[in-house]
């Protein structure tokens, strides 16, 4: 399918000048360098959508079809998102807040984590730009999605991991069978090279020349949250921060819904949370500055630790604009939070969930976010993925002899209670 | 002729220093030509395209690096 102007999908425009191009595989501007993002028809995506063709539609992310940037149906990914809002009642209550709730992306198909969202628009969009093969530069929950999705659409994939990656996430991504790529060298020198590759290849590299297309997917989880509270945007929702992009387009998300006239008004506060050991986005924001300086990540939230940031200075702008906040914490305070949210509602995240809930609940302490207001803690991968970081925190099992009386003296529990 | 592009950021005490000018004088092979930046009193960055011979166009860029300005590609991080 050849990339054309539709009647949903403008094109690409410059974020920072303006210029606009037609919709293809391009990420930078080549007028000022600045990053490029998908631009919208919504003119005519407003005549045709409503609550109910959305409700009407497929129970995947893909219910949101007019405001995601392809041409004809979706070809890969079919059964990522609409995962469930969880109301977080007893967490609530442990933080002081009477409507809670956990978007829950650490059950999204196919591969736990909020990538299945951006994976499924990036590779139904490369397929229509006429790509056979994909790649991606990852340390974790990208590879897997890219190869999960990679062989399912039966697309060459290309996956390229840092040498000394640990054996549980190359193993998550072998078992696809893409072609797994060690780059020896520091995390500088991999990032350099896959910049290089992106650029000499006619692949579609998801997080760089389809970068526009790929973000996309991120804003299914805000129209998820607002259709999932029936139709209202919450007033506050917390957001973690790797690279900043999940921030700048869930607020993309919410305006768009404003825009369509899908909710009524917009008040919600988009807050960022990043891990005290990669925190240059919520240290700009806590020094009050609109530029962020770039840092060597030390932190055991190793999804969230990308130092140089690309959209750091764009997720300050959208937390300023809504009026949000961001704070960081540290790798203890991490574990507790994956700790209390395990604990009081069944969920078990991966470390850039303790994050979310760590920093919501500083936020809460200082009074940002009040007791009524309706909470929204974006929960973004599974917990299984990173078991080492809550190992030493977990405890050990009560180890008896198969004995009742045993049993029954250990956990003081009368021997007649039924 | 290759056309690459970096993403250049100098550290509060190289600001003042004329790092891209002592580079074009020092590789007279390669073009710089800057396309977007921000220079303030204590930080300082900019986008800017290098046109030459890609293997004059690294040692350019090791040169940059060795009067400590700290290079990126473009997109800054893609490994995610």
């Amino acid at each position: 399918m050849a990339p054309t102007t539709t009647d949903k999908i403008k094109g690409l425009i410059c974020r920072e000048c303006g210029k606009t191009y037609p919709p293809v595989s391009l990420h930078v501007c080549d007028m000022c360098f600045g990053p490029l993002e998908v631009q919208y028809n919504y003119e005519a995506i407003k005549s045709r959508i409503s609550r109910k063709t959305i409700e009407a539609g497929p129970k995947s992310l893909w219910r949101y079809i007019d405001l995601l940037p392809i041409q004809g149906e979706p070809t890969v990914g079919l059964y990522a998102g609409l995962t469930p809002l969880i109301r977080a009642k007893n967490l609530g209550d442990e933080l002081g807040l009477d409507k809670l709730y956990i978007k829950n992306d650490t059950v999204n198909h196919p591969t736990l984590s909020f990538k299945d969202r951006v994976v499924s628009v990036a590779l139904t969009r490369a397929l229509e730009l006429g790509y056979d093969t994909v790649a991606c530069a990852s340390t974790g929950n990208l590879a897997n999605s890219v190869a999960a999705h990679a062989a399912a659409a039966k697309m060459q994939c290309y996956v390229f991991i840092p040498h000394d990656l640990e054996a549980s996430k190359v193993l998550g991504n072998l078992v696809y069978r893409p072609n797994v790529v060690e780059v020896e060298g520091n995390y500088d020198d991999v990032n350099r090279l896959c910049s290089e590759i992106a650029g000499e290849r006619k692949w579609a590299f998801v997080n760089v020349n389809i970068r526009p297309y790929y973000a996309e997917g991120s804003k299914t989880l805000a129209y998820e949250v607002v259709e999932q509270l029936g139709w209202i945007a919450p007033d506050q929702i917390v957001i973690p921060m790797a690279s900043g992009s999940l921030l700048t387009k869930i607020w993309k998300g919410l305006n768009e819904f404003h825009k369509l006239g899908l909710i009524d008004g917009l008040t919600t506060k988009v807050h960022g949370a990043q891990a005290e050991g990669c925190s240059p986005i919520s240290a700009a924001y806590k020094q009050g500055r609109d530029f962020f300086k770039p840092v060597k990540p030390n932190t055991i939230a190793k999804s969230l630790a990308i130092g140089n940031p690309a959209d750091g200075y764009y997720a300050l702008k959208a937390t300023a604009e809504s009026g949000g906040a961001m704070d960081s914490v540290t790798d203890e305070e991490i574990v507790e939070g994956m700790m209390l949210l395990a604990q009081t509602e069944g969920v078990f995240a991966e470390t850039a969930g303790g994050v979310t809930i760590g920093v919501l609940k500083k936020l809460v302490k200082q009074g940002v976010i009040k007791r009524t207001d309706t909470t929204v803690a974006l929960i973004t991968g599974n917990g299984l993925k990173t078991q080492e970081a809550v190992m030493h925190a977990v405890g050990r099992p009560t180890r008896i002899s198969p004995s009742l009386a045993q049993f029954l003296k250990t956990f003081n529990l009368d021997k007649h209670e039924r | 002729m290759a056309h690459l592009r970096f993403h250049l950021r100098f550290p509060e005490d190289k600001i003042k220093e004329p790092v891209l000018c002592q580079i074009n004088r020092e590789f007279t092979k390669v073009d710089t030509n800057i396309r977007r930046a921000d220079v303030r009193e204590k930080t300082g960055w900019m986008d800017v395209e290098f046109a030459g011979d890609p293997a004059e166009i690294e040692r350019a860029i090791d040169g940059i690096r060795k009067k400590g300005v700290i290079v990126d590609p473009i997109e800054l991080n893609v490994v995610e």
